[in-house]
């Protein structure tokens, strides 16, 4: 009985001292913001192994999930006699959602995981202490540019998805289907808002950005500098990155778009 | 950490394209292109029944849409529902006895206003009212009245075979 309590509360403790760990690291982060301003060349690197080698997985998915989105939404639109209204689907649903969810969850795949297992094999080679020894503090040198070119690319990686997903249903419902090329589009101009929607949509791909890039560098910081810990480092960014855009998405759905 | 030309012009790529597809989000699939709402002047009718109407619902002329619906109240005297629109200031030539209606686009479409042009000389100037309205049809309404009327039409005829 005594021993469950003391796991409970180890835990629990473990829980409050990792998230203070981590909103420290984030804080030094942002002391690292001249850092990357003075050398934009850092960020230039990251923005393209995390954002660029990103674009490819991010258009064909995008592609594909616009195609279904297409073909699933007339199955049941054309039993209502509203098949005019696809567009309407396919673009809401994409730009409020789908768009921000999926591509944070292929992204925290994608270029999450390899930023936790390239800062955690850097820890187990002590190639970050190597730095510190060298007066460079790698936090400011290694950390902050990786942080930064993530947080910029996610929201240019959920437009793009978006786009391409609009595309893609755009392919299906008029192309194949025969879905009206005019209404499709002006079904979607008239019931979409710039603000409603597409500023809200760009709202929810930057936060996702943030905290999936921030538990992953701080995953791949904090890690057990051995080969184990950077697996385990790896498969709990991914899952946490998961967990966190998932339940992050219900509360920005709820604020945004819910009537309270 | 080095980073080599061609690794610049792709992020520069990246950024385009990602700032490109912004672009098409805001322009092509929502209401940035159209009509802006900002300006326009205003004009003022009552109802006795708006149905589904919303904010943001379109004015229409003879089916091409020339304002938005920008606010939408309840007079606790007359009772009647206030619905004011603005309209693109380009379209400042519609005839004082124009007429305001309530229509559906389709069968389940959204509800819009149409306005039907009168043929007085003098033009509906900014914050002016409609005379002449005509509420949005509810459908259990119609339904109930042609239950009743079919009733009516059966007793009649059973009356006429009786006698």
């Amino acid at each position: 009985m005594n021993g469950i309590f003391r796991f409970l509360g180890e835990t629990v403790l473990q829980i409050f001292e990792k998230l203070g760990r981590g909103s420290y690291f984030l804080v030094l982060m942002l002391g690292g913001v001249p850092e990357v301003l003075k050398r934009p060349g850092l960020l230039i690197a990251q923005v393209y192994s995390v954002g660029v080698l990103t674009v490819a997985l991010i258009t064909i998915s995008g592609l594909f999930v616009g195609m279904v989105l297409g073909l699933q939404g007339y199955t049941i639109l054309s039993d209502f006699g509203a098949e005019q209204t696809l567009g309407v689907m396919v673009a809401a649903s994409l730009v409020r959602e789908l768009g921000p969810v999926v591509s944070a969850l292929l992204f925290a795949g994608r270029a999450g995981s390899a930023l936790t297992a390239e800062i955690g094999l850097m820890k187990a080679t002590e190639q970050l202490s190597g730095m510190e020894m060298m007066a460079v503090d790698p936090v400011k040198r290694i950390v902050a540019p990786r942080f930064f070119a993530g947080m910029l690319s996610m929201p240019l990686l959920a437009a793009v998805f978006s786009m391409i997903g609009v595309l893609g249903g755009h392919g299906v419902g008029v192309g194949m289907l025969g879905v009206d090329d005019g209404a499709f589009w002006s079904q979607m101009q008239a019931s979409l808002d710039v603000r409603e929607d597409i500023l809200n949509g760009i709202i929810k791909s930057v936060v996702f950005g943030f905290v999936v890039t921030w538990i992953a560098v701080f995953e791949g910081y904090d890690c057990l500098a051995t080969s184990e810990g950077v697996s385990r480092a790896t498969t709990r960014t991914v899952v946490h990155s998961a967990f966190a855009v998932l339940a992050l998405d219900f509360l920005l759905t709820a604020l945004m778009f819910g009537d309270f | 950490m080095h980073y080599s030309k061609s690794h610049a012009t792709w992020v520069g790529f990246f950024v385009f394209l990602g700032i490109g597809a912004l672009f098409f989000l805001a322009l092509q699939v929502s209401n940035l292109s159209s009509f802006d709402h900002g300006d326009g002047y205003r004009l003022v009718a009552r109802f006795e029944n708006i149905g589904g109407l919303k904010v943001r619902s379109p004015v229409t002329v003879s089916g091409v849409r020339i304002g938005r619906v920008s606010a939408i109240d309840y007079d606790k005297k007359t009772y009647q529902a206030v619905v004011e629109m603005k309209i693109n200031p380009t379209y400042d030539t519609l005839p004082a006895d124009t007429s305001a209606g309530i229509y559906t686009s389709g069968l389940l479409g959204e509800q819009y206003i149409g306005l039907e042009p009168g043929g007085a000389e003098e033009y509906l100037q900014n914050g002016d009212q409609f005379e002449y309205t005509q509420s949005a049809l509810v459908l259990e309404e119609i339904i109930g009245q042609f239950l009743f009327s079919k009733a009516d039409e059966l007793k009649k005829t059973d009356e006429a075979d009786s006698q």
